[in-house]
């Protein structure tokens, strides 16, 4: 990536470096808020949905590693995948992989809280009812999730926000190889330690435009769902 | 949980799994090695100079992890790296004797150079001695960063304070800073609170936010910096690539590859000098 | 709809006490709800009326004494069906919370577009299909949770003050299409605080106070002449402390 334009003209010019790192960041984040949502969400009804003993002490750990510190995610990360660690055979550190997979780790409690939170609103609004309809446990919690959608799909957004904008864990765990683990963020560590601030800063706003546009679309489909259901 | 959603959660899982695995496997088996090396290095842009000339002449991918010196190093004793490329003799030297690479090789040299705001309130401009520099700041109590982060520059930095006869850890106080972070940070920090910093030349070269620094001492012999490559031993990590890791360190000492580093400038200015022949580098 | 002796009834309580965090709701009732004209629910408020409900729908088991539906003392709530007294639509049109009533009773995917247009018939909903249900108002809210019941088909319908908050029209409403749902067969079980409301449907009464039957028996002569002073009482307009 040439050091001495500015973010905009690289944008306008196509530059395929920035092209690229701007691909790595979403196919990342993405990948890890998916995965977080095919752990988080069913994690979040269980915890909702089911009584047992230390649930509420599991609610109060669940909600504090919301805000685990991404560094130190990156940092187990890393020591399990390293080549001496447990998962070393793998050879997983320093690729995208290991990043995905610290992201997810990451990502994961959020919507798993989240979710949870708005599943439980939900099922004390919903659990007169649905027992008067004799609903069985697995269509309850089909029922929930699908009614709890758009709320849910919140929670996806704050889980994909936290993993596109973090870079203390993606940095440890990927080593900000270039052409292969850069992302936006650690593109932008990167450009700010060698002093190119300028550059640095542009691709800042790209990266935040690029959030606000996801959110935007989001939203747009949020409000064209609703004119069609409830 | 019913059956039903175990069954679909466990099919989720494997798929994940599948698909993680997969890529790994494709990972693996392309053509290209892992090299440990430092931000400095990094910084300086030798190796997105050299890097394509090496993958036109041999086809392999080189993927390089900057971090510190000590961590680079330890990186290579995880076996998380196939070739370790730092500047730090005794530390390399230590870790061929902990057998964790068979043989090291010399590569090129390049210089210190100590950096300092335009205004120069210790007054150590121009000097040829750098002890005599360091004596200066220390008892003007300078503003100074260090990069406390037991990279090359910060052991070079060290030795200097050592050779001068100052013991840093006894004579430091809060004019001295150690931030524990990469040659940019450091010079980020000096330009804007006009302290005095050691930095390698072909990173302050490149360097984009000077502000009022300013070279003010150079030239000393004492201010060279050694680089050394060396292959991690794949006996004691199976995982190496040993072929390709070699490869790689073959081309850097070789006429080819001595003769890309002599070509690689900055403004014109020459920023490594090649000197894998000399066998007491 | 439904035609036929429901095998649910008839619902018989047999000295059924509820207990709630050692608070007696219900205490000692023994009642015989058969086949026929519906059986009205009256007494002030806190008697109790919404809990009996439950525990003849079977959502709520009791701490004490027995409750059997056709001499069976578990049945399954296929055929029952029961009304809220503050219903809860499901965030979806009104067709939606329809069809999911439908789902959840098994009635086949072809079935459904044809007898959620018939419900909105009956309840006169009719041209709201895709309205939102939250956005209806509370009298539709009320007649769109009386479908949902009914989607079910069942044979015995309960339901807890379905009036309570409506103005008259909407009132005539939906005691019009109680009256006709009874007509057709169904067994409704309904609780009131509106005496009027009372007369009007009655088969039987039930006067509950404090958890405690005072008086049961058909509504002419519960009406014509009360045998407990506290029916007297009550059926004057004094309030039942």
């Amino acid at each position: 990536m040439p050091e001495n334009v500015s973010a905009v003209h690289l944008v306008l010019t196509g530059d395929p470096a920035l092209f690229s790192i701007v691909r790595l960041s979403l196919i990342v984040s993405l990948g890890a808020a998916l995965f977080a949502a095919l752990i988080g969400l069913p994690l979040g009804a269980l915890i909702a949905l089911t009584r047992f003993y230390g649930r509420e002490a599991v609610i109060v750990v669940l909600n504090a590693l919301m805000g685990l510190p991404p560094v130190v995610v990156g940092l187990v990360v890393f020591l399990a995948l390293s080549r001496s660690g447990p998962l070393g055979s793998f050879g997983l550190l320093f690729t995208p992989q290991a990043m995905v997979i610290a992201q997810t780790v990451l990502v994961t409690p959020i919507i798993a809280a989240l979710s949870r939170q708005t599943i439980e609103d939900l099922w004390v609004e919903y659990r007169d009812e649905l027992a008067a309809m004799d609903v069985g446990p697995l269509r309850r919690i089909r029922t929930l999730l699908w009614d709890a959608r758009f709320s849910l799909v919140t929670a996806l957004l704050a889980g994909f926000g936290r993993a596109v904008a973090e870079v203390g864990s993606i940095i440890i765990v990927g080593g900000n190889i270039e052409g292969f683990t850069r992302t936006m963020t650690t593109a932008i560590a990167l450009e700010t330690s060698k002093g190119n601030l300028q550059l640095a800063l542009g691709l800042g706003i790209v990266l935040i435009s690029i959030v606000v546009l996801i959110s935007a679309l989001v939203w747009g489909a949020r409000r064209a769902g609703e004119r069609f259901a409830g | 949980m019913s059956t039903l959603t175990r069954t679909r959660s466990t099919f989720i899982a494997s798929l994940a799994t599948g698909l993680l695995f997969t890529a790994a496997s494709g990972v693996a088996q392309d053509k290209s090695i892992v090299v440990a090396s430092t931000t400095s290095t990094q910084d300086s842009g030798l190796f997105d100079y050299l890097l394509p000339l090496f993958k036109q002449r041999t086809g392999i991918t080189v993927r390089v992890i900057a971090q510190g010196t000590g961590q680079a190093l330890d990186t290579g004793r995880r076996g998380d790296a196939d070739v370790v490329f730092v500047h730090a003799k005794s530390e390399e030297l230590k870790f061929v004797a902990e057998g964790e690479s068979v043989k090291r090789y010399p590569v090129m040299y390049n210089d210190f150079v100590l950096i300092g705001p335009r205004s120069d309130p210790a007054g150590i401009k121009g000097m040829k001695d750098v002890s005599k520099a360091l004596h200066k700041l220390r008892d003007k109590r300078a503003s100074f960063i260090s990069r406390g982060d037991r990279s090359g520059t910060h052991i070079a930095e060290l030795d200097l304070w050592t050779e001068s006869g100052i013991d840093i850890n006894k004579d430091k106080g809060l004019w001295y800073k150690s931030i524990g972070q990469g040659m940019g940070a450091a010079l980020n920090t000096a330009a804007a609170s006009d302290a005095y910093v050691l930095s390698d030349r072909a990173t302050w070269i490149r360097f984009r936010n000077k502000g009022d620094l300013q070279i003010l001492v150079e030239g000393d012999k004492r201010m060279f910096n050694q680089y050394g490559v060396m292959l991690v031993n794949p006996t004691k990590h199976p995982s190496v690539k040993k072929e390709l890791g070699q490869r790689f360190i073959d081309y850097l000492v070789s006429p080819e590859g001595q003769n890309a580093i002599t070509n690689y400038k900055i403004d014109g200015q020459q920023l490594f000098y090649p000197n894998a022949n000399d066998a007491g580098a | 709809m439904n035609l036929g002796a429901s095998a649910d009834l008839p619902i018989e309580f047999a000295e059924v006490g509820i207990l709630v965090g050692g608070v007696t709701i219900l205490d000692r009732i023994s009642i015989h709800i058969s086949q026929g004209a519906p059986t009205i629910l009256i007494g002030p408020n806190g008697s109790g009326k919404t809990t009996f409900l439950r525990v003849a729908m079977g959502l709520l088991s009791p701490s004490r004494g027995r409750v059997t539906w056709g001499g069976r003392e578990t049945s399954p709530l296929t055929r029952r069906a029961i009304v809220f007294q503050r219903p809860v639509t499901l965030r979806r049109s009104v067709s939606g919370n329809l069809g999911y009533a439908l789902a959840t009773a098994g009635v086949r995917r072809s079935e459904r577009g044809r007898r959620i247009a018939e419900l909105l018939s009956l309840v006169g909903l009719k041209g709201l299909e895709s309205r939102p249900a939250r956005r209806l108002s509370g009298g539709e809210q009320q007649r769109l949770a009386l479908a949902r019941a009914l989607a079910r088909d069942p044979a015995v319908l309960f339901l807890d003050e379905p009036t309570a908050s409506l103005d008259p029209a909407a009132t005539k409403a939906i005691e019009g299409i109680v009256r006709a749902i009874s007509e057709r067969g169904v067994k409704v079980v309904m609780a009131t605080h509106d005496l009027g409301e009372a007369r009007r449907l009655a088969g039987d009464i039930v006067l509950l106070h404090r958890g405690v039957v005072i008086e049961s028996g058909p509504a002419d002569a519960f009406f014509a002449g009360p045998a407990t002073d506290e029916a007297k009482r009550f059926i004057s307009g004094d309030l039942l402390i």
